[in-house]
């Protein structure tokens, strides 16, 4: 009679190569540098995190409404809550602020409804709110139609500005730099030169100078009486100089495409239009996806530029609360205040193309 | 040929924007029709311009566009405010955006000569001045040999620091910074003794100290900026409205009618305040508006002495005296020509 082998149990891992004890070793402490690295780096961390937590948070000042309430030397946070509406909504007359939240109630669910996988309807969707919004935007913030009173948009300001500034940008200069990308690869000598002309030229002058041209040395120019408003103006400015940058953005994504799929196309007798539309742009503009939020991101904080032509976007606002004088020096806690409102947006933007990038994932992507 | 046609055009393309700019004949029609003035405003500036939270704007150059429309239109809520940096300010008002530009603007020889502006006069008379530590006991500016200065860069007031220094032979070392709320910043870390700058900015960051009883804001001034409302030049009538509007605000304070007394001022027999207040001659009619135009503006902002302690005075965080811009009878500089 054979003996079944019965082999032994197996022993537990050696003491020392697990548990919290082993993992901290092989991590963070293997060999004297190390040690001395995660030292250095445990102080410098304690240094500066806990008196931050400590003036942030445990002594901050969060409930109520007094400015004198926060002497005493703790972050003083108050200012949100009593200047909430005046961040988002700035000059808007109080009586009309429910067309303004219909228009951001609109955007969102339109964003929303096209971001949300498995709606359908959504090439009738995508359009409509593409020329829809833009429309249903102007009609609500602007009024003066439909029984509404007009509000003029220089009254536009705060978190409403910066998303009106920036949404009109992205929606423009994407189809905007797209054609002029085109234009640049085109055949025809006097479209390529034309379309080179104008990216180069809005590429290469800062934002800055365009805005300031947009509003001090244009109106120089124009006969009296014949202004257009300050918004208008720099909005038409942000658009040119944002679709320059896509235009080049999306002629990366075209050189990408192998010259085989274009001959592919014209084999199949599809002419120049159908070629691009059906067959490069689609593959173009997903490998670009990473480029194209990268420059909607900029696009976003770049409109807080408009402040030093004196329109008053979320920033421009925050910083009257910071200079204002009923409040004492709120000068940090309102920039961090700012740059958290900027994150939440510019994050929402990161983690949406990353799943757009997953859901047209066809092979290209290495990991 | 082609270059000079480009020239030619070009030439006549300037031509057309220089003769279209200051060809603004009567503002004050076309105020009326619009139902508004537009008034240039700093875009935050505590004290003289800035928007509270319910997003309405107060301040001492707001009362002046408020007293304005109150003089044109009975009404001191008629006013578009428009939020102006410094550098676009003047073309505002040269383009004809603005009626009229209240943006704590100095007036200076150059801006009042070569740019088709005219300043209206002064309501404010600002200067640069020192704010410094109270524990120092420091109570002059020739007391500061030795200090340590923080400064904005790149402004006329370290210029006007340096020439200081070098006229009383005193050293000094300066901590720059780049905005006002750094220098502050550098202030209460005790980056230096010393924070300058003009003294009604002074008088808005002390009270953005923890304790505000520890710095005090030196008497010395050592530069003069008058600040004041600016009009386009070519149209005198909207000219004497607006400096008349100021001048009604200080003579009302002179005369001593306030927003409060305003009823019994109006049966005064007092021929002065009579004519002050258009119970007696035609003084409005003779600039187009009406000749009540004193009683509005008491009714809308108040008198210049009240605006002032309203907003940057004892009745604001500022806390400003009076000093220069105290009435004439009262050692300061305020002087309203008589209305007769």
């Amino acid at each position: 009679m054979s003996e079944t082998f019965v082999p032994l149990p197996s022993l537990p891992p050696p003491s020392g190569s697990v548990g919290a004890g082993a993992w901290l070793r092989a991590r963070l402490f293997n060999g004297p540098v190390n040690s001395l690295l995660t030292l250095a780096i445990l102080w410098l961390l304690a240094s500066t995190l806990i008196p931050l937590l400590d003036w942030g948070l445990i002594r901050g000042h969060f409930v109520g409404r007094d400015p004198q309430a926060c002497r005493d030397g703790g972050a003083c946070w108050l200012f949100v809550g009593v200047r909430l509406k005046f961040f988002v909504y700035g000059f808007y007359p109080e009586a009309e602020l429910w067309r303004v939240n219909v228009v951001l109630f609109a955007a969102v669910a339109s964003i929303g409804t096209i971001a949300a996988p498995g709606v359908p309807g959504k090439r009738w969707i995508i359009p409509g709110a593409v020329v829809g919004m833009p429309i249903l935007t102007f009609v609500f913030m602007h009024g003066g139609m439909f029984g509404m009173p007009e509000v003029a948009t220089d009254q536009w300001s705060g978190l409403t500005l910066t998303l009106v500034l920036s949404i009109v940008g992205i929606v423009a200069a994407l189809p905007i730099g797209i054609v002029l990308a085109l234009g640049r690869r085109s055949k025809m000598m006097v479209i390529r030169l034309l379309c080179t002309v104008f990216i180069e030229v809005w590429r290469g002058v800062p934002l800055i100078s365009v805005l300031f041209m947009a509003s001090v040395m244009l109106p120089l120019f124009l006969p009296e009486g014949l202004q257009f408003s300050k918004v208008l103006r720099a909005m038409i400015g942000i658009v040119l100089f944002e679709s320059a940058y896509m235009a080049e953005v999306v002629r990366g994504g075209l050189q990408a495409i192998p010259r085989g799929q274009s001959e592919a196309a014209a084999a199949l007798g599809l002419g120049y239009w159908r070629t691009m539309g059906l067959v490069v742009m689609p593959q173009a503009l997903k490998l670009v996806i990473p480029g194209i939020v990268n420059t909607f991101i900029a696009l976003f904080k770049d409109t807080t530029l408009v402040l030093i032509i004196g329109l008053f976007d979320v920033l421009a606002t925050i910083h009257a609360t910071i200079v204002s004088a009923e409040w004492p020096n709120i000068a940090t806690e309102g920039y961090l205040f700012a740059a958290a409102v900027f994150w939440v947006f510019c994050f929402s933007m990161s983690r949406y193309s990353q799943a757009l990038e997953r859901k047209l994932n066809t092979g290209h992507k290495r990991n | 040929m082609k270059a000079s046609h480009l020239v030619v055009g070009f030439g006549a393309l300037a031509t057309v924007a220089m003769a279209a700019a200051p060809a603004s004949a009567a503002t004050l029609d076309t105020v009326k029709s619009r139902g508004q003035l537009v008034c240039g405003v700093n875009n935050s500036l505590p004290g003289f311009s800035a928007p509270d939270e319910k997003g309405q704007w107060s301040g001492l150059d707001v009362d002046y566009c408020k007293a304005m429309a109150a003089a044109i239109f009975g009404d001191a809520s008629k006013v578009k405010y428009v939020p102006l940096t410094a550098k676009e300010r003047l073309t505002a008002l040269q383009t004809g955006e603005i009626d009229v530009l209240a943006r704590n603007t100095t007036w200076t020889m150059s801006r009042d000569a070569s740019l088709g502006l005219n300043f209206v006069g002064v309501n404010y008379y600002d200067g640069q001045g020192f704010m410094v530590k109270s524990a120092l006991g420091v109570k002059s500016g020739k007391e500061l040999n030795g200090a340590s200065v923080c400064v904005q860069s790149g402004t006329t007031t370290e210029l006007n620091l340096a020439d200081f220094f070098r006229a009383n032979k005193m050293t000094y070392q300066s901590v720059v910074f780049d905005t006002s709320d750094q220098t502050l910043q550098g202030f209460e870390s005790d980056r230096c003794d010393v924070l300058t700058s003009d003294q009604s900015q002074l008088y808005g960051l002390r009270s953005k100290l923890p304790d505000p009883s520890k710095a005090v804001v030196l008497g010395d001034v050592i530069s003069k900026e008058p600040l004041g409302p600016v009009v386009r030049q070519g149209d005198e009538q909207w000219f004497d409205i607006a400096r008349w509007t100021l001048f009604a605000m200080l003579n009302l304070e002179e005369a001593g009618v306030t927003s409060k007394n305003l009823a019994e001022m109006m049966k005064t027999t007092n021929p002065d305040i009579k004519r002050l207040l258009g119970t007696d001659g035609e003084f409005g009619k003779q600039l187009g508006i009406t000749n009540d135009f004193g009683v509005q503006i008491v009714k809308a902002v108040g008198n210049y002495g009240e605006s002032f302690e309203r907003n940057v005075g004892q009745g604001s965080p500022l806390k400003i005296a009076r000093g220069l811009n105290g009435l004439w009878t009262n050692g300061g500089l305020m002087y309203g020509p008589p209305i007769r």
